[in-house]
């Protein structure tokens, strides 16, 4: 298939994975930001395919999985209210919150949709007028922009009862901030490939200029990747860390101005609280003053109660790259994609649940 | 006849009696049926296989079937899976108040095709409407009565090492297409539910030999919960190839684009079959000529290691995991 079929051709995967065996020498450590890299790779078993010196490592980059307690809380919090729909996109619907989930909200009553985008639950505000729509707007720089058109879509048609819970997140000052905590040594980054979309590639020349790590931005096929890591080597072995594109025909170096643009019509910069990280400035999106009536938060009075975090669960360390999945003492015993005790573990694209269902023991 | 089905049409009076010889006797009648006493009584010596099934797809319309032909060839699919001749269906409706009755009878001509087609008869039924909100438009159960022949032991705890596996046709097109409809996702080209009884596909398997070791048709949960079923009865491991699976592309591309996978789309007209190596190139070959196996390929086989696990060789030549989905498919985010 176009655009598909060419991205996971064998011979040119082959021919890639030679060159990266040739070409690395030192051992290095890589860490794939994004958790549908995470996925792609265990997907098509590319870490048994790479040689000794090359350590992969799972990042933050998993919209759900780096919500925390205190803001699931609150989406929580919203449901319970009397005559309120709640919209999300389906993976949020499962994460445990400190003492319940949106899911379990739902069998008790509350009435809470999964939507496919924020313009379904704009719609749902329309048909519904007599209820209170909220969407809890979670992801990355990916989205946000989507959410940021499905404000504008309801103030032009008049729609008044609609809200969005802002729990957006960006990624190059999350990438600062692991970088700066310094916890592993990396030597390079495989940049996320659907948020280069939207912010393109000159956001993470801060992590050549300044931290001398070498960076790549990636797509999702095979071919993709391998490249990436092969590029990523080879700025590596040559001591020229710099930001290259190995998706062009996704990312372009400005990517995309005007989704840019309308995300910042609506949004702006806040401090943003992660999961495993804590609170870090200029890492978040919130509504701006021009836009703030749509914010659920300060709308509605919720109270969601004292937060608790699950007991044993290391889904923060894992989140920074510290540890790995199977060095989680829940891992695969109290903590299954069945039973989750963290979000790693419930989100598709969770470095947990990609351990488990693809396999720690075929390339963890 | 009313335009729509009101609760009257479910008390039991005149009103049922309409619904029923007007639109269920006069479209699906035999001479079972048509006494409609209690209960539909006939002869049936030998093994039988006796299997049930209720069915509340939502929507109840979709491209390449609706609920009515989804809710024969279910039955008759499952009755199929352990080698038996399907032969007697019961029909059971719990219609929502306020229901089209034109929607009810394209319904229900559509289960007089398949029926026809499965070579099946509907000898007994049940009709009940309750209020609006109380159901989904309309929930049906099908349960179904067949012939299991001499000889034939079918079970997913009968797959031994070395043996072959065999996927009917190409996977996931009615998980898609249900979900496409669902969610007013619209795809350039159309992709439409594989809804179709595979009674006829079995027999002539059965015709090759009698010993097939495993049949399952991979419905909710596809071809990697089956896998794994088959890995889990009979406590073996099993090895596929991702390059011998069948998947359109449009499927494909829907999966890709929604971050599905294939192996856990739902199929409505597929089997996975686990034969004896020795019988698997002369089952394949009658599959094959089969209108609803014409993509049938040996997906690959059943081995002593790693018990109760199905690994996949990847395209690139590494391996991983198969895994069951975990409840219902979700799209991803970003």
């Amino acid at each position: 298939m176009k655009f598909i079929d060419e991205y996971r051709d064998r011979e040119l995967g082959k021919r890639l994975i030679a060159r990266i065996h040739h070409q690395s020498t030192k051992p290095i450590k890589l860490m794939e930001f994004c958790g549908g890299h995470t996925v792609a790779i265990f997907k098509h078993g590319i870490r048994q395919l790479l040689p000794k010196t090359i350590e992969m490592l799972s990042g933050p980059g998993c919209p759900v999985c780096v919500t925390a307690n205190s803001d699931l809380d609150k989406a929580i919090a919203l449901a319970h209210l009397p005559n309120v729909i709640i919209t999300t996109f389906g993976d949020m619907l499962r994460v445990p919150g400190s003492y319940s989930s949106l899911q379990l909200t739902k069998a008790e009553g509350s009435d809470v949709r999964v939507v496919y985008s924020a313009q379904d639950a704009v719609y749902i505000a329309r048909d519904n007028p007599d209820k209170s729509v909220i969407f809890i707007g979670i992801g990355f720089e990916t989205t946000a922009p989507t959410i940021a058109a499905s404000i504008q879509q309801a103030e032009q048609a008049g729609i008044k009862n609609y809200y969005v819970l802002p729990l957006h997140k960006l990624c190059p000052p999350i990438m600062k901030s692991i970088l700066d905590i310094g916890e592993v040594n990396l030597d390079g980054i495989i940049c996320p490939g659907h948020v280069s979309t939207i912010i393109g590639s000159y956001p993470y020349q801060f992590i050549p200029d300044d931290y001398g790590v070498a960076s790549v931005v990636s797509g999702f096929e095979p071919v993709d990747i391998l490249l990436c890591v092969d590029m990523l080597v080879n700025q590596i072995e040559t001591g020229q860390p710099k930001v290259e594109i190995a998706y062009r025909r996704g990312v372009k170096a400005e990517g995309n101005q005007p989704a840019l643009k309308l995300m910042y019509t609506v949004f702006e910069v806040s401090t943003a609280n992660w999961r495993g990280i804590g609170v870090v400035p200029s890492s978040g999106l919130k509504l701006n003053n021009r836009y703030q009536r749509f914010d659920a938060e300060t709308h509605f009075n919720i109270d969601p109660g004292p937060i608790r975090e699950p007991q044993g669960c290391i889904c923060g360390s894992i989140l920074r790259g510290v540890t790995k999945p199977p060095d989680c003492k829940l891992f695969g015993k109290t903590c299954t994609p069945e039973h989750p005790v963290g979000p790693c573990m419930v989100s598709s694209e969770g470095s947990c649940a990609t351990y488990y269902h693809y396999g720690a023991d075929y390339g963890g | 006849m009313e335009d729509r089905i009101l609760l009257a049409h479910g008390s039991g009076g005149k009103l049922s009696h309409d619904l029923i010889e007007k639109n269920f006797v006069s479209t699906l009648g035999n001479p079972i049926l048509n006494k409609l006493d209690d209960s539909a009584v006939f002869e049936l010596c030998g093994r039988l296989a006796f299997t049930t099934d209720s069915y509340t797809v939502n929507p109840i319309f979709f491209p390449g079937g609706d609920i009515g032909k989804l809710a024969v060839c279910g039955t008759v699919n499952d009755l199929a899976m352990s080698g038996a001749t399907p032969l007697y269906l019961s029909l059971s409706f719990i219609i929502e108040e306020g229901l089209p009755t034109n929607e009810l009878e394209k319904i229900v001509n559509s289960i007089c095709q398949a029926v026809n087609e499965a070579k099946v008869q509907i000898i007994t039924g049940d009709t009940k409407v309750v209020n609006q909100g109380a159901a989904d438009k309309l929930f049906i159960n099908t349960s179904g009565v067949g012939l299991v022949p001499p000889g034939v032991d079918i079970s997913g705890a009968n797959a031994i090492p070395g043996d072959k596996v065999i996927l009917s046709g190409s996977l996931g097109e009615h998980g898609i297409a249900v979900l496409s409809q669902r969610q007013g996702l619209e795809f350039n080209v159309p992709i439409e539910s594989d809804c179709a009884p595979l009674n006829r596909l079995v027999a002539e398997m059965l015709a090759v030999t009698t010993n097939l070791h495993c049949l399952r048709d991979p419905t909710r949960g596809g071809l990697a919960t089956t896998l794994n079923e088959f890995a889990r009865q009979s406590n073996v491991g099993i090895k596929i190839e991702e390059d011998t699976l069948p998947v359109n592309e449009a499927v494909q591309a829907a999966c890709e684009l929604l971050g599905f996978d294939p192996l856990h789309m739902a199929n409505e007209g597929k089997l996975v079959a686990v034969v004896a190596s020795s019988d698997a190139d002369k089952i394949l070959a009658k599959m094959r000529q089969n209108r609803y196996g014409t993509e049938a390929n040996i997906i690959g086989e059943i081995v002593e290691e790693h018990p109760g696990r199905v690994i996949m060789k990847t395209h690139l030549g590494s391996s991983r995991i198969v895994d069951m989905p975990v409840g219902e498919l979700l799209p991803r985010i970003c």
